[in-house]
């Protein structure tokens, strides 16, 4: 005779380890891994502090992800201690983890006890289908959306590089995004800046991305800034970012920026592109190497095509707009290894993506000092670049 | 003969080349060879004194020679010597 459900159940839990809220609750710092395998839905009215969520029809193919060692202590959750009992009994059984337990009673006697409950920020139900490829990453998950939803970059502008960088940010729900462009669309842009459209030649740029931007995802907050950076507005535009991109066309904004952001320590993802070729590095201030430590001085004129028309492959600022979009996405997150203390080097011609190392300059004139001792007269200073280009016509 | 990566700006003065061929036992000596097969380039690549221009980053495969030996640093026939100047289009 098959046996009954509660049958079944008392056969699972006398086949594993149940521990007590009380012991669960000292273990709480000790570093173990507390998994809560309720559905998402159940999660608003509060989960145990530091726990993970892995829905119980999930836990066989996500666990990995969360608890890569078989040794760990496991403790497992639910509302009232069976589901968690079941998923327990697969752990140990069916994947071999060591040392797992069942919390008794579930997060109701945890609570009926009044122990300490985190409510956690819960995506609308809306947003967890949006972005639901990401919640599906346990190095994003829901915790790691909702970083990138509270998180505020502003892009330098939104021309070759910023277009594909603000699409896919917004796609990707950063929740606040800066961008700063005096231009207007042009039908020389269309070639590469894929933000902007056709029908919006002549209209501001930074109009024209914000309309691109709502399109795709209306949960981002674009904040417009039709200006040209300089060093009387710089402070003032970039404070309270989380992340900046580097998307600007000329030496001197690309310096001035280097300074403020290294004074304000706010990580730059910087990218340059020309021809067929494309540079990316991030600049984080006093972490790694800033600007000024790569390249002490801009070049001459004749060596800076930045100072004049210049062609470029239009395919190129897609790909490197994309790797910074990946990497601003990365520190967001504070997950694997950004481009700190290398220069990436893209060659679209040879299909190849080869890095050199660099190093912070002990003898930088901006980061080998604290930030408050960089004065304004000091910022974006550098040999008479305005006249080079204005020489070079 | 080691391998010389040259940087967009520069190819226009090595007939249009985007890596060329030098010799030289370090740095130092390849970069005044190429200078010397295409002089266009000495004038971007050294200072009036003969130094490295401060805008030109050199690097010995990945490594920045400046933290190396500078144009002493030895180079073998199997090493690259990137030559890279800022870029600045965006």
């Amino acid at each position: 005779m098959s046996p009954s459900s509660a049958d079944l159940l008392r056969q699972v839990k006398s086949e594993i380890q149940e521990v007590d809220p009380s012991e669960v609750k000292e273990l709480l710092q000790e570093g173990v891994a507390i998994i809560d395998v309720r559905e998402t839905e159940e999660l608003a009215s509060g989960v145990l502090p530091g726990a993970k969520h892995v829905p119980r029809s999930y836990l066989e193919t996500r666990i990995e992800g969360i608890v890569p060692d078989r040794s760990a202590h496991v403790i497992l959750y639910c509302a009232s201690g069976n589901r968690s009992a079941y998923g327990a009994r697969t752990l140990e059984q069916d994947l071999g983890y060591e040392h797992v337990e069942s919390m008794t009673g579930g997060i109701a006697l945890w609570k009926d006890r009044g122990y300490e409950i985190d409510v956690p920020r819960t995506l609308s139900p809306e947003q967890r289908d949006r972005y639901s490829r990401h919640l599906l990453i346990p190095e994003i998950g829901n915790e790691g959306q909702q970083k990138l939803l509270d998180a505020k970059v502003l892009l330098l502008g939104a021309g070759g590089l910023g277009s594909p960088t603000a699409l896919y940010l917004a796609a990707a729900g950063v929740g606040t995004l800066g961008i700063v462009d005096d231009d207007v669309v042009d039908l020389s842009n269309l070639q590469r800046q894929v933000i902007h459209s056709t029908q919006r030649i002549g209209i501001p740029k930074v109009d024209s991305a914000e309309e691109a931007i709502h399109g795709l995802n209306p949960d981002v907050k674009v904040v417009k800034y039709p200006v040209r950076l300089d060093a009387s507005n710089i402070m003032e535009i970039i404070e309270g970012y989380d992340v900046i991109v580097d998307g600007v066309d000329n030496f001197p904004t690309r310096y001035l920026l280097n300074d403020a952001t290294v004074r304000l320590q706010i990580p730059v993802v910087s990218a340059s592109i020309l021809g067929f070729d494309g540079q990316l590095s991030v600049f984080k201030p006093y972490e790694g190497p800033c600007y000024r430590c790569l390249f002490r001085e801009p070049p001459p004129a004749e060596l800076a095509p930045s100072c004049g028309a210049n062609g470029v492959l239009g395919v190129l600022p897609g790909t490197m707009g994309l790797l910074q979009a990946t990497e601003v996405v990365k520190l967001i997150l504070g997950i694997g290894d950004p481009a700190i203390g290398r220069l990436l080097l893209y060659d679209a011609l040879a299909a190849t993506l080869t890095e050199v190392k660099v190093h912070r300059d002990p003898d930088c004139p901006i980061c080998s000092r604290p930030p408050d001792e960089i004065s304004d007269e000091e910022m974006g200073v550098f040999p008479d670049y305005e006249a080079f280009c204005a020489a070079a016509g | 003969m080691a391998k010389i990566k040259i940087p967009p700006v520069l190819r226009p003065s090595v007939g249009g080349e985007r890596e060329v061929s030098a010799s030289g036992e370090n740095v130092g000596e390849i970069l005044r060879d190429l200078a010397d097969s295409h002089p266009a380039t000495a004038e971007q690549l050294f200072s009036a004194d003969g130094e490295l221009n401060r805008y030109v980053n050199v690097y010995l495969n990945d490594e920045d020679v400046r933290v190396l030996d500078g144009l002493d640093t030895a180079v073998g026939d199997s090493d690259t010597v990137v030559i890279l100047p800022a870029m600045a289009g965006g």
